[in-house]
C-alpha cells in the first residue's frame, strides 16, 4: 500500500514538472521501441546466468515444455551435479523436461489463465520484444496486480522483476508514453538489472532454438566446401569450353 | 548370334547393354543430344529446379520419418525433430529454404521463357507441361505449409480453402468436402499429408518427365531465339550446337555449385530469411480462436494474394486470382509476334515486359502488407500492369517493330 500512496505522489508531481519539462524541451519521449536484447548465443556465460535467472523468476509459472534439462547442460556446459542441486525442481530427473512449479488450475485461478509455454517465444515474437516487454512493468494502481506493461497493455502477468528492478511509474504526456520515474528502488542497479534481462532473454532466444549453437560453426564449414567446389567446377568448365567459339 | 554379340563390351557392361539399352540413351540424350552453344545465365535455373526437386524428395523422405500426422502431434513432432532428431534442424531447414528456393528458380525459369518467347511454337506443349508442374507446384506448397500446424498454417488454409466457397452452387459444399470437416481440422491435416507426401509429389514427378520428354523433342530455345536445327553442317548436327555433355552438364555443375553456396547461407545462417522463408506466427501452435494479424501467405504466393485482395467483390477477386495464374497458359497463343527473344522484339514488347515486371513485384510486395488505403490503391494500379500484359498482347506483338534476326548465333556465353 505503500508503494501505491509513493506512486500517487509521484505521479503528481511528475504531472506538475511535466509543463516545466516540457517548457524547457528536455529530451524526447523514452524510445523503449528500439531498444534491442543485443543477444549473443554464443555467450555462454551468459545463457548459463539466464538459465538461472529462467529458474528463479520465471519456472514457477512458465514450462519451456520441448526442452530437456539434461539438453540445457550439456548445450550450457552445466556440470549434472550443478544442475541437480540448483536448476532441478523437486523430484524431476535431468531426461525430464522444463516443467512450470505451478498447477493449471491455480494459475487459472490466480491470474485468470494458464502462462503461456515459453519454448518458441523467442521465435514468435522475437528477442527484442520480450526485452522491451520484461523492461516496461510499470505501476498501475488500477490493475489487480497493481501493474501494467507499455509492451502488452494489461497483462495477466505481475511484474515478478520488481523485487531486482524497483518499482517505476510511466508519466503520459497527451496520452503517450514519455517516460519511467523511479517510485522505489530495487536491490539491483539499473545497469545490473539491464543485464539480467538481457540474460534472461539471450537463454529464451538459445531454448527457442537449441541447434542455433552448432548451425552458425557448422554452416561456416559447409559454406566454405561450396566455395571451393564451385571455385573447383568453374576450372573444368573453363577447361572444356576453351574449343567453344 | 557371335555377331550379335560382338557390338556389346565383355564383361557386366556388356551383360547389362544386351538386356537394357543403358549406352544407347545416354548416347543418344547427352553425348549427342545438340543445345545451343550460346545460353547465358537464365539458363541455369531448369537444372537447379531438378536438383531442388531431388533435394526436396531426400529431406521429405526423412522428414516423414519423424513427423506425426494429426492436430494434435503435428507441432510437437516438427518441435521433436528440430531439437532432439540427430541433424533434424538441418533437414527441416534444407526442407523449408527449398520451398522458397524452389519458387525462386521456378519464377526465374517462366522469366526466362517470357523474355526469349521460349513457349512459341514448336515449344507450346513443353510451355504447358511446365505451367501444370508449377500448378502442382503450388498445391504442393500450399498443403506442406499446414503440415506444421502453427498458426500460420491455420488461418492460410482457412483463408485460401475458403476460396472455393466462391464458387456459385457447389462452394459452400467444395469447401466442406475439402476440408473433411466443418472446418479446418484434423482431418485437413490428414488429408493434406497424403496429398503432400504421396499424390502430389508422383504427379510431379510424372510432369517433369513429361517436360523434359517434350524438351528432348523440340530442343532448347536459347537467348537469340534463333532455331539451331535450321542450319545443319555437312554431318547432319546443328554447327551452331554443342553436345549436352560434357559442355553444359559441366557448366552446370558449376551452376549448382553457385546455388548451393547462396543456399546454404541461407540454411545455416537466415533460415527464417526475415520472416519470409518461416513466418514467426508460424512458431506458435494453431489457435482457432487468435488470428495473426495480417495472415500473410507465403511470399511466392503474395502476387495472386494481392490481386485477391484489391477487389472489393470476394467472388470477382477469386476469379481475377485465378486468371491471373491461368493467362500464363495461354501465352503460346496470346503472342502473334514473328520473332522469339526479347532482343530482336521492338519497344511495345519490351515495355509491356517492363509493365509486367514491375508490378508483378509490387503485387509481390503488397501482398505482405495490410489490404488498407494506399497499398489496396497500389494494388489495383500493378494488377491493371500485370493483367494488361496478357491481354493487350495479341495487339502489342503484332503491332511490334520488331528487328531482323540472323541466321547463325553470334556468341557463346
Amino acid at each position: 500500500m505503500r508503494n501505491v500512496i509513493l506512486a500517487v505522489v509521484v505521479l503528481g508531481l511528475a504531472q506538475c514538472l511535466q509543463v516545466s519539462v516540457a517548457a524547457e524541451e528536455g529530451p524526447g519521449p523514452l524510445a523503449w521501441e528500439e531498444w534491442h536484447a543485443g543477444n549473443e548465443v554464443a555467450n555462454t556465460d551468459s545463457l548459463q546466468r539466464g538459465a538461472r535467472n529462467f529458474v528463479n523468476y520465471c519456472s514457477g509459472c512458465h514450462s519451456i515444455k520441448y526442452m530437456r534439462y539434461s539438453r540445457m547442460a550439456k548445450d550450457l556446459k552445466i556440470p549434472t551435479e550443478q544442475l541437480k542441486a540448483y536448476l532441478l525442481p523437486a523430484g524431476a530427473t535431468p531426461a525430464d523436461y522444463f516443467q512450470a512449479s505451478i498447477a493449471p488450475a491455480d494459475a487459472i485461478a490466480w491470474f485468470g489463465k494458464e502462462p503461456p509455454d515459453l519454448s518458441l517465444v523467442a521465435r514468435s515474437r522475437g528477442p527484442d520484444k520480450i526485452y522491451r516487454f520484461l523492461k516496461t512493468f510499470y505501476l498501475d494502481p488500477s490493475r489487480p496486480t497493481r501493474s501494467n506493461n507499455l509492451v502488452l497493455n494489461n497483462p495477466a502477468m505481475p511484474p515478478v522483476l520488481s523485487d531486482l528492478e524497483g518499482v517505476k511509474a510511466a508519466v503520459f504526456k497527451n496520452k503517450q508514453f514519455d517516460h519511467f520515474v523511479s517510485v522505489s528502488p530495487g536491490q539491483m542497479t539499473a545497469e545490473q538489472f539491464d543485464g539480467f534481462v538481457r540474460d534472461t532473454v539471450n537463454f529464451l532466444d538459445y531454448a527457442g532454438e537449441p541447434a542455433q549453437l552448432n548451425r552458425l560453426s557448422i554452416g561456416v564449414w559447409v559454406v566454405l566446401f561450396l566455395l571451393l567446389f564451385t571455385w573447383l567446377a568453374w576450372l573444368l568448365k573453363k577447361e572444356y569450353w576453351k574449343d567453344i567459339h | 548370334m557371335a555377331n550379335q554379340d560382338a557390338q556389346y563390351s565383355p564383361g557386366v557392361w556388356g551383360w547389362l547393354n544386351k538386356r537394357m539399352p543403358v549406352q544407347k540413351f545416354m548416347r543418344e540424350q547427352l553425348l549427342e543430344y545438340y543445345a545451343p552453344k550460346n545460353f547465358n545465365v537464365w539458363y541455369f535455373f531448369g537444372s537447379l529446379a531438378l536438383v531442388v526437386l531431388v533435394m526436396q524428395l531426400f529431406t521429405g523422405i526423412f522428414l516423414t520419418m519423424f513427423y506425426k500426422v494429426g492436430d494434435s502431434s503435428a507441432f510437437d513432432s516438427v518441435e521433436y525433430i528440430m531439437r532432439e532428431v540427430d541433424y533434424g534442424w538441418l533437414i527441416r531447414y534444407l526442407h523449408t529454404t527449398g520451398a522458397s528456393a524452389f519458387f525462386i528458380v521456378v519464377y526465374l525459369h517462366m522469366y526466362r521463357s517470357i523474355m526469349y518467347g521460349s513457349y512459341k511454337a514448336p515449344r507450346e506443349l513443353l510451355w504447358l507441361f511446365g505451367m501444370f508442374i508449377y500448378l502442382a507446384l503450388m498445391a504442393e506448397a500450399f498443403m506442406g505449409y499446414v503440415l506444421p500446424w502453427g498458426n500460420m498454417s491455420y488461418w492460410a488454409a482457412q483463408v485460401i480453402i475458403n476460396l472455393f466457397s466462391t464458387i456459385p452452387l457447389i462452394g459452400p459444399g467444395l469447401v466442406e468436402w475439402i476440408r473433411g470437416d466443418y472446418g479446418v481440422a484434423d482431418a485437413t491435416v490428414d488429408r493434406f499429408f497424403a496429398l503432400h507426401v504421396v499424390a502430389i509429389p508422383l504427379v510431379l514427378l510424372l510432369l517433369v518427365t513429361l517436360h523434359l520428354v517434350a524438351l528432348r523433342q523440340v530442343g532448347s530455345n536459347n537467348p537469340e531465339g534463333i532455331e539451331i536445327k535450321g542450319n545443319l553442317g555437312a554431318d547432319g548436327k546443328p554447327v551452331d550446337g554443342i553436345p549436352f555433355h560434357p559442355y553444359y552438364t559441366v557448366k552446370d555443375v558449376f551452376g549448382i555449385g553457385v546455388f548451393l553456396t547462396l543456399f546454404a547461407i541461407v540454411v545455416f545462417f537466415v533460415p527464417t530469411f526475415g520472416n519470409l522463408f518461416m513466418e514467426e506466427a508460424n512458431f506458435e501452435p494453431a489457435n482457432p480462436l487468435s488470428t495473426p494479424e495480417p495472415i500473410a501467405p507465403s511470399w511466392y504466393f503474395t502476387p495472386y494474394y494481392a490481386i485477391l485482395r484489391a477487389v472489393p467483390n470476394q467472388r470477382l477477386g477469386a476469379l481475377l486470382l485465378l486468371i491471373a495464374v491461368l493467362a500464363f497458359f495461354f501465352l503460346p497463343w496470346l503472342d502473334r509476334s514473328p520473332v522469339k527473344s526479347v532482343r530482336y522484339r521492338g519497344a511495345l514488347f519490351r515495355g509491356f515486359l517492363a509493365i509486367f515486371t514491375v508490378s508483378f513485384l509490387t503485387l509481390m510486395y503488397l501482398g505482405l502488407k495490410p489490404a488498407t488505403g494506399a497499398y489496396v490503391t497500389a494494388a489495383r494500379v500493378a494488377a491493371i500492369g500485370y493483367f494488361s500484359f496478357f491481354l493487350l498482347m495479341p495487339w502489342y506483338s503484332r503491332a511490334d517493330r520488331t528487328k531482323p534476326v540472323p541466321q547463325r548465333l553470334r556468341s557463346h556465353a
